[in-house]
């Protein structure tokens, strides 16, 4: 079951290394919407300050969902994806290590690029550890959540507008928690009242979403 | 299987489920005309003014039944989705399709008036408080189901797809619930509780429940007339349709 798991896992990673530039597009779309904040709102310090850990959040919430639309289309569309749900491992141990990949490939590079990102913002080394604390808890909970909204638009048309609408509204808990605890750092209540939240989303979305995701694969596969 | 006893899956083909909706529509909808006349009445001529909110206040007996409804048809909509998904039965995807409008327009109906609730006692129309961000959520919940539904063409498949949706977004509604104890923000707290009873005086109370009491039958009136035209698209080409009365003429 872990072999499958691994293999699963090592396979959607070859396959992003040779896509390299579906990567790319990810993080530099999170870098540019980043970087378009102070050009419209303006590069006072201060203000700068106070909306970094909302512009963070936000822009790491688009990255992630544009992103969901590769998790599931190209396995569908070369019937990899059937072959998988009709392996005797667990459909759940499957997607779970799906998820993981996506998440490896699009959400640990999002945590990383942060703290450069932190600086253009003008914040301080305590605040940029819990924001990359915040995004390493929440940025899987957004790949797991995503994983039901991409399953379930699975080969429809206007599939990417879709998801949108039904994976946002869903995201909102996440940008409230992890923004949440960025702010309350910022403003010296301290942050791990937020923290804990954010990882009690991430246990719960761990349990449910992969087998919301794989009764979703199997109504869009059959 | 004994013949006396009763088979629950006697109404669950269109074909039986669509004369029987037929027959309780009318039923309904006279329920619930009656109950939100008096109600409305009661609530503009009977009740008192609030010594502390003006008649303002009036709003709450619309508001507060238009969000009891705008969660409970959410959790109506679920257990039909879940009953479909086990049993597969094809009734139950149409009713949870049918009542998504009556949902969301509960759900903007409680937003909106909440807003000229606001506006006199807060001072302000909107508020990023957690019970009124959690219902907008409840109302992208309503739309993202809508959206998803009309967007799969296989409507047996729209079904299912769509019933997991519900069933996922359905943690919302214990948040929205219980956001005013949790938070403790802008939005009072819960007017009426099962525990200690309402804190308003009674006839304010019952002239919330007549309130919601109409709305309730509003919704299964408006639900089950929404099933009927439902049921007459999908099954347009079945023999029973083109054997009704209404269809053959």
């Amino acid at each position: 079951m872990f072999k499958a798991f691994s293999t699963v896992v090592m396979r959607d990673l070859l396959l992003a290394m040779r896509h390299r530039s579906d990567i790319l597009t990810t993080l530099f779309f999170f870098v540019i919407a980043i970087s378009l904040f102070p050009l419209g709102v303006g590069p006072e310090l201060n203000t700068l300050r106070e909306i970094a850990p909302g512009v963070f959040w936000v822009a790491a919430l688009l990255a992630s969902m544009l992103s969901l639309e590769r998790l599931f289309a190209i396995d569908f569309a070369d019937g990899t994806l059937e072959q998988l749900l009709l392996t005797p491992q667990p459909a759940t141990i499957l997607v779970l290590a799906k998820v993981l990949a996506h998440w490896l490939i699009t959400g640990v590079p999002l945590v990383l690029l942060s703290p450069l990102l932190g600086l253009q913002y003008d914040l301080s080394s305590d605040v940029i550890q819990v924001l990359m604390l915040t995004l390493l808890l929440g940025t899987p909970s957004l790949s797991l959540i995503g994983a039901i909204g991409a399953a379930l638009t699975l080969g429809l048309r206007g599939g990417g507008v879709l998801v949108s609408l039904l994976v946002l509204p869903l995201y909102i808990p996440v940008l409230i928690f992890g923004a949440g605890a960025v702010e309350a750092t910022v403003s010296g209540l301290g942050g791990t009242g937020h923290i804990s939240m954010l990882a009690a989303i991430f246990l719960l979305s761990l349990v449910i979403a992969p087998l919301a995701t794989v009764a979703a694969l199997r109504v869009s596969a059959e | 299987m004994s013949s006396n006893r009763f088979n629950w899956f006697r109404f669950s083909s269109p074909a039986t489920f669509y004369p029987l909706a037929g027959r309780l529509v009318p039923w309904f909808s006279a329920i619930a005309i009656i109950l939100i006349v008096i109600g409305l009445y009661m609530s503009f001529f009977v009740a008192p003014t609030d010594y502390k909110q003006g008649e303002g206040y009036r709003i709450i007996f619309v508001h507060v039944p238009a969000s009891w409804m705008s969660m409970f048809i959410y959790l109506v909509m679920a257990f039909w989705a879940i009953i479909g998904l086990v049993f597969n039965t094809r009734v139950s995807g149409m009713m949870v399709q049918s009542l998504a409008p009556t949902g969301a327009l509960f759900t903007f109906l409680a937003l909106w008036t909440g807003a000229f609730w606001g506006k006199p006692m807060w001072g302000t129309w909107w508020v990023w408080d957690a019970r009124l961000t959690s219902e907008l959520i409840l109302f992208f919940l309503y739309i993202g189901y809508i959206a998803l539904h009309s967007s799969i063409d296989d409507k047996r498949r729209a079904d299912r797809a769509s019933a997991i949706l519900v069933l996922v977004g359905v943690v919302n509604i214990p948040i929205i619930y219980y956001s005013v104890k949790w938070w403790n923000t802008l939005h009072q707290g819960a007017s009426v509780s099962v525990k200690s009873g309402s804190s308003m005086a009674s006839i304010m109370l019952i002239t919330m429940l007549i309130m919601a009491l109409g709305f309730w039958f509003y919704s299964i009136a408006v639900a089950l007339a929404r099933v009927r035209s439902i049921i007459l698209e999908r099954e347009r080409d079945a023999n029973w349709v083109s054997e009704l009365p209404e269809i053959k003429r």
